[in-house]
């Protein structure tokens, strides 16, 4: 017996209302970070569940475009976040606002 | 039971209790340890779908290169201490997460409503196939091979970018 299609991807819906929950929550710009990551993977999830049962390789080569965009979009994030620490000492969310005024 | 669904459920167990665990710890390098654990039980996830290339750059990139990379500028910058979860506005984070279980239960009734699995039904053979690093790397090379170019520069990009952001005095 396989495993229905439907628990893959209610799996990859829970994944990404916890990545959601995390953006709305947290204040750490770190952590909001790390959710997006999960938001990100809970994606690859669903892409490679419909690449395996269809048995078509092009969602697995679009998870792999979507992790080359995933470390480059970390890698921009982290040094926009070191940036913002050098000039405010603070990673907190809320005590950054100079956008807003 | 067979030992497909044994390893689903403990892998679809472990992702999500990991992935609730990382959004609500404090400590944000035990949040990002969390991370890695969730990344790891989704590389056993992918596996389970016959998808050995993706898993294997799962665990590199993900699990090694990324997450590496968070815990570095975490130890670097130190944060300041956040408050605990649901103590500061905690209407708001209740509202929050109300908001994102009305939306999973709605995505959750429509994926059982329109019954996916009637349409597609999961051919061992053709999925091994799919999953195969022979079979990506024949498609990223032929028909894909302008996208992986400009991943290429994307990433050159990337890392010239964030060298700047870095070193950069802002005044």
């Amino acid at each position: 017996m396989q495993i229905p299609i439907e628990y893959y991807l209610i799996l990859s819906a829970a994944l990404f209302m916890t990545g959601i929950v995390g953006v709305l929550i947290r204040r750490n710009a770190i952590i909001v970070f790390m959710s997006i990551e999960l938001m990100l993977n809970s994606a690859n999830l669903t892409l490679i569940t419909f690449s395996s049962y269809l048995g078509n390789s092009i969602g697995q080569i679009f998870v792999f475009f979507v992790m080359a965009v995933a470390a480059a979009e970390a890698a921009i994030g982290l040094a926009i976040i070191i940036a913002l620490f050098r000039n405010k000492l603070t990673v907190n969310l809320d005590e950054i606002n100079i956008f807003k005024w | 039971m067979t030992l497909e669904i044994v390893l689903f459920v403990i892998f679809a167990l472990v992702c999500l209790v990991s992935g609730i665990l990382m959004v609500t710890r404090v400590n944000p390098v035990i949040s990002a340890l969390f991370l890695v654990v969730n990344f790891g039980s989704l590389a056993g996830l992918y596996l389970t779908l016959n998808a050995q290339f993706i898993a294997v750059a799962q665990v590199i990139i993900y699990a090694g290169a990324i997450m590496v990379f968070f815990l570095f500028v975490i130890m670097l910058i130190n944060p300041e201490h956040e408050k605990r979860f649901l103590e500061y506005k905690p209407q708001l984070k209740i509202f929050a997460v109300a908001i994102a279980v009305l939306v999973f239960l709605q995505i959750a009734y429509i994926i059982l409503f329109s019954k996916p699995s009637e349409g597609v039904s999961r051919e061992v053979a053709a999925s091994v196939k799919a999953g195969t690093i022979e079979q990506i790397g024949r498609e990223l090379f032929t028909k894909y091979v302008l996208p992986f170019e400009a991943v290429g520069y994307l990433l050159l990009s990337a890392a010239i970018g964030a060298l700047v952001l870095a070193k950069k005095k802002f005044k």
